[in-house]
């Protein structure tokens, strides 16, 4: 019974902290997306409450809530590892390695492109672009830009 | 005396580079040994191979030096690097470097000189100008400049900006928009980011003059959130522009309005297509509309809207300071001014060059991007972005110009050029560009949505040498219907890189085990 209510307790924290993410952006141009970027940021992901919570704040289906949180790369539905690693894998970083860089990570951490491993220690997604193009092949570990990064540099990245 | 000014770039990729190490280390340096200096974060002059680039100002030029690590900074102050003294580090005179002495910087003229977030700065370096001059003429004045100086948009397309500007003027609202379209995703590109983090006083300006040009009083920039800097500092430019009466009720005593603000995506490549950036920017997902209605006449919110991309908007207040006329003094043909190349992938030199079009496309990869950086053969280069063509070495002769390029297969896009060395397969290029226009497609017309899966498979087929001809047969048809059938230019021009692949690079394209033979 304990542990029930403090499951309950813990998702009406949730509710409240989307809510109030949510609630400054409604009537804001494009305010759906900005408040999901809040959620997130809140969060750490996407919960599943903010479809019903997002519907009625903006007053619209909660099909059209849904359909923009799975259009948008950016939104994830489940907490990320504890290090967050994008790689980018667009031309420009596979003319200089990307793509060693790509099977370098998956091996070192025992995780594939797009997930997160066992351990939660680490999740790992492909980004097309990240602008330093000049200075490839280029990844942001934990918000952090890096260039002519290699898979050795992200492993003291995020081992540091 | 005042303090002497000690410039590090904040660009993202001086920054990806170390740059906030090296200002750590500079501060540290100066304390230790008593030295009064400030520190200016600068745009980045666009030469990134040598970023971190830090520079100071002697007897009124500025001196270089780069690449530079915070391990180099004690040995900078034994130097007196302050005072101009000599280190292995130095290039000399920035102005005077070939990179930047060959360039025709009008757009670029600024960044990395000024502090990008300093309105003194801006206006002590000819900023304000055109605003200036626009705010003392008529709508139709300012549309006549745009349509003498012969702009075309820079994102790609190279549709003709006066025609549009014309018809958001002439269209009626009671609300019109700018839309500042800074989705800029195309791999090998970042102009637009240095620009914004660079000189953003400019693209305020820029969007300023469309305002008064066409009559809409509400701008939006929006900005894919993979540029967490840009979108920093773009909003600390607005505030700055705010204080300084650029933006506001009352435009430079104009009595026009005009407010701006930043909207950030969330991942997504077709927010780049203007229709899918303009449902985006409404807060629904990034389906393409159907054209028309044309959003210069039913736009944002259904409202007459002038989008833009961020260097389209970047030329605007230059043209209007110097006139549509100086600006067509530029270039060639049909494709006037200038236009930023980014040199980017496998080349030595890596960075911005802006010169005027009818440079040759071999110039720029060799002459001044320096060949390719891993000092092997070059194979190919990718103009224009994931949807740009790939092309050989018998065609670096060709100038860069809209209609040259057109005419042999290929686009001027975006002006980004990445390299390729004789390592690159150009068939899993190819299957690659099937396999982000699968990944970013909006899905909703379907020869894109299925187009790109059904190529992916295909490619897959040819490599596995399986019914090889008709594969073949069945690639070149599939690139025909994603051409013709496709709603945007994501599937409409996912076939460029795979068909200029096929046509140029045809050994790439024996099966597998037929390559591995010949090895």
């Amino acid at each position: 019974m304990l542990d029930l209510d403090a499951s309950l307790g813990e998702r009406l924290g949730m509710e409240k902290i989307i809510e109030e993410a949510l609630s400054g952006h409604v009537g804001e141009t494009g305010g759906l997306i900005t408040g999901l970027r809040h959620v997130q940021e809140r969060c750490g992901f996407v919960p599943g409450e903010t479809v019903r919570i997002a519907a009625e704040l903006f007053n619209i289906s909660q099909a059209e809530v849904r359909g923009v949180i799975s259009f948008y790369a950016d939104f994830r539905d489940a907490k990320p590892g504890q290090h967050h690693v994008r790689l980018c894998v667009a031309e420009a970083c596979q003319s200089v390695g990307a793509r060693a860089i790509e099977a370098d990570l998956q091996d070192r951490f025992a995780v594939k492109m797009g997930e997160t491993d066992a351990a939660e220690f680490i999740t790992i997604e492909p980004v097309y672009c990240l602008g330093l193009c000049s200075c490839a092949p280029a990844a942001e570990v934990d918000g952090k830009l890096i260039a002519r990064v290699d898979g050795q540099r992200i492993a003291d990245e995020v081992s540091s | 005396m005042s303090k002497q000014r000690v410039y590090v770039p904040l660009d993202s990729a001086a920054v990806a580079l170390g740059a906030d190490d090296v200002v750590d280390a500079i501060l540290a340096e100066a304390h230790s040994r008593k030295v009064e200096i400030e520190i200016v974060r600068n745009g980045s002059r666009g030469m990134h191979w040598l970023e971190p680039f830090v520079e100071v100002e002697v007897d009124g030029k500025r001196l270089g030096f780069g690449p530079i690590e915070a391990a180099d900074v004690s040995s900078m102050f034994d130097a007196d690097f302050l005072n101009g003294g000599t280190h292995e580090k130095s290039v000399g005179f920035v102005d005077d470097h070939p990179f930047m002495a060959d360039q025709q910087r009008l757009t670029f003229a600024r960044c990395g000189q000024t502090d990008p977030l300093s309105f003194e700065d801006y206006i002590a370096n000819g900023g304000v100008e055109g605003a200036r001059k626009a705010s003392g003429k008529s709508q139709e004045e300012i549309v006549t400049e745009i349509k003498t100086s012969g702009l075309r948009g820079r994102g790609g397309a190279g549709f003709p900006a006066g025609i549009k500007w014309d018809t958001v003027q002439g269209a009626s609202g009671d609300q019109k928009y700018i839309v500042c379209n800074a989705d800029e995703g195309d791999s090998g590109t970042f102009a637009d980011r240095m620009i914004m983090e660079g000189d953003p006083l400019l693209l305020i300006e820029g969007m300023v003059i469309a305002g008064l040009g066409v009559g809409a009083t509400k701008g939006y920039i929006y900005l894919r959130s993979e540029y967490p800097i840009a979108g920093r500092i773009l909003n600390e430019a607005i505030e700055v522009a705010k204080a300084n009466n650029l933006l506001g009720d009352d435009v430079l005593g104009s009595g026009k309005a005009f407010e701006l603000s930043v909207f950030i995506g969330a991942g997504a490549y077709i927010c780049g297509e203007e229709t899918s950036l303009l449902e985006s920017l409404e807060g629904k997902r990034g389906l393409v509309r159907a054209k028309p209605p044309l959003p210069a006449l039913e736009g944002l919110f259904g409202k007459p809207t002038l989008v833009h991309n961020v260097l389209s908007l970047c030329a605007v207040p230059w043209i209007l300071a110097n006139g549509g006329d100086a600006y067509a003094q530029y270039g060639q043909g049909r494709s006037k001014g200038t236009l930023a190349f980014q040199f980017a992938g496998n080349i030595k030199q890596g960075g911005l060059f802006e010169t005027a079009f009818g440079v040759k496309l071999g110039d720029l990869i060799n002459k001044y991007g320096g060949g390719t950086r891993s000092g092997r053969a070059f194979k190919a280069v990718q103009i224009g972005g994931p949807l740009g063509a790939y092309l050989p070495e018998a065609m670096l002769e060709l100038p860069m110009d809209y209609e040259v390029m057109a005419q042999n297969g290929a686009g001027v896009g975006h002006g980004g050029i990445v390299v390729f060395d004789d390592t690159a397969d150009l068939m899993a290029q190819a299957r690659y560009a099937f396999e982000f226009c699968a990944e970013e497609s909006c899905g909703k017309c379907t020869p894109c949505r299925v187009g790109a899966v059904r190529g992916e498979e295909v490619i897959d087929k040819l490599a596995a040498g399986t019914n090889y001809d008709e594969n073949m047969v069945l690639l070149e048809d599939l690139c025909e219907l994603m051409v013709d059938g496709s709603l945007c230019a994501m599937g409409g021009m996912t076939p460029i890189p795979v068909t200029s692949a096929l046509k140029h690079f045809p050994d790439d394209f024996a099966p597998r085990h037929v390559r591995e033979a010949a090895e």
